[in-house]
């Protein structure tokens, strides 16, 4: 491993280029890691927005406000957006933030590629959001783009192929940086098995986007070339099989959602400790049971395909093989509640979203147990059963550790505190809507309800009509988070953060020894010491 | 460990957003050169010129300051950490149309022929008297009557071509490592040339398969499956040997030492991987 220190290509200038160009042409961890992060919020509400399309539409029973073609335009377009714009982006913000002053380095490994990934980002979703306005509309056939159906989208299709090229472009671009970052750059007393949880997950995270993008990639050029260039790989009349697409995509997708909830296991395994003032519980296990997600996420993939005429015996191993995801995952629910055991705790607003994220994520664990269970996922099949359970994984789980990421180290990026009264107020309104909003779509899911329609039998609309007020004052409550954020960065009527701004934090990572704000070149020599209170 | 060594953090990086700005011009114009518009082919050409430009700009930056001595051995392990796992990736990408060739040979044709435990005996009421076989067109039919790709005619030949060209191409290594000049660019010549004559061959079996065997990407999943297995292999064949032709280039002009060569490393790396997937390929769409 390289001890280091920083050369730069220009000894007289340190600091950012001046103006609007220093974000174009930056390659400075912090400030790529800013973009991301600012990309991703504003993704999560555009997201956010089709999604309250959505919950209009199904306020009431009957065809409302959208024809249901941009109806079902906008489910997939929500998923692709909160996916590949909001969730991803918004680790790999904290990825490029922390990384580096997790394990002591100067930087990203590989700085310029870093700038280019999130170009790239954007470039691919600003060719995503183009098939909103072109002949046809924008794809409507499900995130999953499953063939038959998806090769008769529109003039959308070779974009929102090509989106998802570049979107993959990007992903492995950011993963290969952060894999060469962690190898590469750690300070010399930093070896593997005392890098910070973050840094674990993310590594392993990084593993599976290298190993999944191109897959995808490989996919979706298959269904590029049966629309346009008369391939028949997935045409039963040429010998294809639609079903080979939805092996390719599953094996891309299963892993994808660990892609999505990994970082978010990495992000709690810091802020827990921190607030229950003791070491982690159980590090090690919480290594192999992240690493043991990640290796089981790729042969688990045809659980979600138990509906396609699969032989009896692909049913049962892929069954089988499901539930043991749950055993690595208990060891990290329980390692989680075994830290707070006995913990001197408080419940800032970041342990507040914390222990929120613990049991609602319990939650649609559980429910993912339910439906691992073949027979049993015949009824669940493609109903909002589906709905809410991925949900509950991604919204009070991955959503709230990004926002309990930003309340935990926003205070160190700034030097500004944030207001606490007003964080609290924000954690309550949303876990509070957050099951409002999805916990009905259970029972509307078992009572029978599929998931993209824009219309339902009556005896669906009660819940329908409670989960779409929980919708709609979830979504308004982030207007919130945007204005702690605002008033955090700017310093308004803010408190200034110390140096280790939580009690005890510089025991728990190397990022809280920095001064607040950190500043723009943090360990230009790598740190002799390293905390040693998450063993 | 020393802490005086300096890690090498370059600032102001003006052509990634170049080259992604080219990239995405150039998609956005072949997407709509699909979709019919006329403004399609311009846009795709713009685009790719732009790229062009960023990855011999980009490429030019990059060896100046590695002549320059601004690599440690530091910067040296990224790199090639990026160039392996780049090489993964690639991998995984080449993997989803080998999974798709052996779905289709040992799982979905049997079923669309009524054999074994997927959608039972319900094919045979939908395609009847459709016989499992490989290779095959579908029980459509699909892109009418060809013939079979043999495996010992010019694609054994490109294989003889392209697994010499990896022993030369190792050869080359050594007399850079051994700082034998003429060896090095004698070894990468001969590998560009290699390379450049399979990309010629592969060029002339396609011409007779379109031409004389009525083999074609419409040919059902026979043809779909070789023709784009075998057709992104041919492109990275291309990309290697683009590669390798700016080594042999930067080899003329005195560049790399024994210590310092990480480019011609990621390129032999590249070239070597792009051998063994031929391997596959001719193992698994041309002679199986």
């Amino acid at each position: 491993m390289s001890a280091v220190t920083v050369e730069n290509d220009d000894h007289h200038d340190h600091g950012p280029a001046k103006g609007f160009m220093r974000w174009i042409v930056t390659t400075n961890h912090k400030d790529i890691g800013t973009m991301y992060l600012v990309f991703a919020l504003a993704m999560f509400f555009v997201g956010g927005v089709m999604a309250l399309i959505i919950r209009s539409e199904l306020f009431e029973p009957g065809m409302q406000f959208v024809e249901p073609q941009f109806f079902n335009s906008m489910t997939t377009m929500h998923a692709l957006v909160m996916i590949f714009g909001a969730v991803m982006p918004a680790f790999v913000g904290f990825a490029n933030w922390q990384i580096p002053m997790m394990i002591g380095a100067p930087d990203m490994a590989l700085p310029r590629m870093n700038n280019m990934s999130f170009w790239m980002l954007v470039a691919g979703i600003l060719l995503l959001f183009s098939t909103l306005f072109v002949e046809g509309g924008a794809p409507a056939a499900g995130w999953t783009m499953y063939p038959p159906l998806v090769l008769q989208t529109g003039n959308a299709l070779p974009f929102a192929i090509f989106s998802i090229h570049l979107l993959g472009i990007s992903s492995i671009m950011g993963a290969i940086n952060i894999i060469a970052t962690i190898f590469n750059m750690r300070a010399p007393a930093m070896s593997l098995m005392k890098m910070p949880l973050f840094v674990w997950t993310w590594i392993i995270t990084a593993f599976l986007l290298i190993a999944i993008m191109p897959v995808f990639a490989g996919a979706v050029t298959m269904l590029l070339t049966d629309r346009f260039f008369d391939t028949s790989f997935f045409d039963a009349a040429g010998g294809g099989d639609p079903v080979l697409y939805q092996h390719l995509f599953w094996f891309f997708g299963h892993p994808e959602v660990y892609v999505l909830i990994l970082p978010t296991f990495g992000i709690a395994s810091t802020i827990i400790p921190v607030f229950a003032r003791k070491p982690l519980f159980g590090y090690a296990s919480m290594v192999y049971a992240t690493a043991a997600i990640a290796f089981l996420s790729f042969i688990v993939w045809a659980h979600h395909m138990f509906l396609v005429g699969m032989p009896l015996v692909g049913e049962l191993y892929f069954m089988y093989a499901t539930m043991i995801i749950a055993v690595p995952t208990a060891v990290k629910v329980f390692n989680w509640t075994a830290t707070m055991w006995k913990g001197a705790m408080t419940f800032e607003t970041p342990m507040l979203f914390s222990v929120a994220f613990v049991i609602l994520f319990t939650i649609g664990g559980f429910t993912g147990l339910m439906m691992s269970l073949a027979p049993v996922d015949f009824q669940y099949h493609d109903t909002y059963f589906i709905v809410a359970h991925f949900h509950y994984v991604l919204v009070p789980a991955s959503i709230f550790m990004i926002m309990a990421g930003c309340y935990f180290w926003l205070p160190k990026w700034t030097g500004n505190m944030y207001d606490e009264r007003l964080g609290k107020l924000h954690f309550w309104l949303s876990v509070i809507s957050v099951n409002i909003l999805f916990f009905p779509q259970h029972f509307l899911g078992l009572a029978g309800m599929p998931r993209r329609i824009p219309d339902y039998a009556v005896q669906f609309a009660d819940w329908n009509m409670i989960s779409s007020i929980g919708a709609f004052v979830y979504g308004f409550s982030q207007l919130l988070f945007v204005y702690i954020v605002y008033k955090t960065i700017r310093g308004i009527d803010c408190e200034k953060a110390t140096d280790e701004v939580w009690e005890g934090a510089s025991e728990h990572g190397l990022e809280w020894r920095l001064p607040s704000p950190v500043p723009y070149h943090t360990f230009e020599t790598p740190p002799d010491e390293i905390p040693t209170e998450h063993f | 460990m020393s802490t005086d060594v300096a890690y090498y953090i370059p600032h102001k990086a003006v052509w990634p957003i170049i080259g992604t700005g080219g990239l995405m011009m150039m998609l956005a114009g072949f997407a709509n050169y699909l979709n019919g518009n006329s403004i399609g082919p311009t846009m795709m050409m713009l685009g790719l010129m732009i790229f062009i430009v960023m990855l011999t700009g980009w490429f030019t930056l990059q060896s100046s300051e590695s002549e320059s001595g601004m690599y440690n051995h530091g910067v040296g392990i990224s790199y090639r950490m990026g160039m392996m796992w780049f090489i993964f990736s690639e991998v995984m990408f080449f993997a989803a149309f080998f999974g798709a060739l052996w779905y289709t040979r040992n799982i979905s044709v049997d079923w669309l022929a009524g054999i074994g435990g997927g959608p039972g005996k319900s094919s045979n009421l939908l395609w009847p008297g459709f016989e499992s076989v490989w290779p095959t067109n579908g029980p459509g039919n699909v892109g009418g009557d060809y013939e079979e790709m043999g495996a010992f005619g010019l694609p054994f030949l490109n294989t003889l071509l392209l697994l010499t060209s990896g022993v030369t191409c190792t050869w080359a290594h050594h007399g850079l490592l051994a700082k034998n000049r003429e060896q090095l660019i004698k070894g990468l010549m001969a590998t560009v040339t290699l390379g450049f004559l399979f990309v010629g061959f592969q060029a002339i079996e396609y011409y007779e398969a379109y031409h004389e065997m009525g083999l074609t990407l419409g040919s059902g999943v026979y043809g779909s499956t070789f023709f784009m297995l075998t057709g992104f292999h041919g492109f990275h064949v291309c990309v290697g040997a683009i590669i390798l032709s700016v080594v042999l280039f930067r080899s003329w002009k005195g560049h790399f030492t024994p210590e310092n060569h990480f480019a011609f490393e990621g390129a032999a790396w590249y070239w070597h991987f792009v051998d063994v997937v031929w391997v596959g390929l001719f193992i698994f769409v041309y002679i199986l």
